[in-house]
């Protein structure tokens, strides 16, 4: 009897201990290199499978203008509150420009009057974010691509990174995507959101959507892009702000 | 079922045959593992967003039809709360259930295991069968099923394997916005994201009610031979160990 009661605790319990003993472990266990590396390596094979099963140009779905959520959410920074952004905010955003830096042939910097002028893609997405909810906004703006044609991507590149003006926790928010999401037609520079210029905060005036990624990869006040080779010198190493600080994967695809 | 039993124990030299086969067990154990982590670091992802919706959008400003606060971290993975760390767990578990699924169907289907075990026959399918059988659990009797599942237990395990779990898996990657722009079908079939995301949560908390019974049944039917079988394999004569 004996040696069934041990036996009985220690099989029917295993399973469940394991949750217990996984909810009961300390931040250390979960934070540790080992762990990390483990299940992280899901979050490469979601990246590895989830851009193998579709076209690099798929679309994700837009949607009709009855579709489109009453009011957009602002999330994380909902207003960068700098001296220098209150005052350009007070201007119109006549002043604001949108430096192309790093590896491009010929960098330069526009203007929001000169992206106003540039050909524009319109589309009704979905935004999800990585906390579960769903906007879907009409967006307007300039396809990324364009901008990448006329700066002249260099060879050597295969990242972009997207500098921003909101600082979260002192810390500048940034992000990056690399060349097939850059060039996907769908990921613009968007400077409308709903047929009015973008919300404060949504990211006025400037925002990237990147619509087959989660909301935090959709950086917002979009002040400079930087084209680099590899990210592991930008900021903290990870490729973006949440990763940097909160450990999220740098490929939002789910 | 029991000719096919007498004409395998006429065998001369072969083993009996155990109740569990290597792969039911196999599958069982590592499906359990995932589904209690899966269970649990979702209930840490759902705390960061406790509201659900129907359609495709749903955010702060938007009606929901449920909305709870966070989840206690004794029942979350982690134990704290962190949106990041659970989604770790939570796709690394993800595809252990996917492809353990995947393996226990294909091998099932080849060692005969669904054919033989699950498969749901008109005679069992009669009013009369199901109501006996009924009866049978209501008197607490649950080894009537001649040392194979009674009708009961096929639709049930039936529902979770072919249902529920499916449910589960295609729900979760209407989620993620890649699979909905590779698959957009997965849009269609569930009505949006936000609906997808309200499936996924129900089927949860259908998959715990069915983790609860299959406890308080193991427990009601002899729990020591019942968790032994599932580990050793046991033997497909039941009589052996009323």
């Amino acid at each position: 009897m004996a040696r069934h009661l041990t036996r009985r605790t220690l099989l029917t319990s295993s399973a469940l201990l394991a949750g217990g003993m996984l909810s009961g472990c300390g931040r250390e266990f979960h934070k540790s290199e080992t762990v990390r590396k483990i299940l992280g390596s899901a979050e490469n094979a979601n990246f590895a499978v989830q851009r193998a099963l579709g076209d690099r140009m798929q679309l994700a779905r837009e949607y009709d203008e009855a579709d489109i959520s009453p009011d957009f959410q602002g999330n994380g920074t909902t207003n960068p509150a700098t001296a220098e952004y209150d005052a350009m905010a007070a201007n119109g955003f006549a002043d604001w420009r949108l430096e192309l830096t790093g590896l491009f042939t010929r960098p330069q910097a526009f203007s929001m009057a000169q992206l106003r002028a540039m050909p524009q893609r319109t589309q009704i997405t979905r935004h999800d974010c990585v906390e579960g909810w769903s906007a879907i906004g009409k967006w307007t703006g300039v396809p990324l691509k364009l901008l990448l044609d006329k700066a002249g991507l260099e060879k050597s590149a295969n990242y972009l990174v997207f500098h921003c003006a909101d600082r979260l926790s002192g810390v500048r928010y940034y992000e990056s995507i690399d060349l097939i999401d850059a060039y996907h037609p769908q990921t613009i520079m968007a400077h409308r959101l709903n047929d009015a210029e973008v919300p404060v905060k949504n990211g006025a005036p400037l925002r990237l959507r990147v619509e087959r990624q989660l909301g935090y990869k959709h950086a917002k006040y979009v002040q400079q892009i930087e084209a680099v080779e590899s990210l592991g010198n930008m900021y903290g190493g990870k490729g973006g702000y949440w990763e940097d600080v909160g450990n999220y994967a740098w490929y939002a695809g789910i | 079922m029991l000719g096919k039993m007498d004409s395998d124990m006429k065998q001369p030299h072969s083993r009996a045959e155990p109740k569990h086969r290597l792969m039911t067990r196999l599958w069982h154990w590592v499906n359990a593992a995932a589904l209690i982590i899966l269970f649990m670091s979702g209930l840490n992802i759902f705390n960061a967003h406790p509201r659900l919706y129907w359609g495709s959008y749903g955010s702060w400003g938007d009606p929901a039809w449920l909305q709870l606060s966070r989840f206690p971290g004794w029942a979350t993975i982690p134990g704290y709360y962190s949106l990041a760390d659970a989604r770790m767990w939570h796709f690394f578990f993800a595809w252990v259930l996917a492809l353990s699924l995947l393996v226990f169907m294909v091998v099932s289907l080849i060692n005969r295991h669904f054919q033989r075990d699950v498969h749901i026959t008109r005679n069992e399918w009669r009013w009369s069968t199901l109501r006996s059988d009924i009866a049978q659990h209501l008197r607490g009797n649950f080894t009537h099923g001649g040392g194979t599942y009674n009708v009961l237990q096929k639709i049930t395990y039936a529902v979770v394997l072919f249902v529920a779990l499916p449910l589960m898996i295609f729900t979760g990657l209407t989620m993620s916005p890649a699979m909905a722009a590779n698959w957009p079908w997965l849009l269609d079939i569930f009505g949006g994201r936000q609906s997808a995301r309200s499936i996924h949560f129900i089927v949860t908390w259908a998959l715990f009610a069915f983790f609860v019974l299959h406890i308080a049944l193991v427990l009601l039917s002899g729990p020591l031979r019942q968790v032994r079988d599932m580990i050793t394999g046991g033997t497909r004569e039941p009589e052996e160990h009323i």
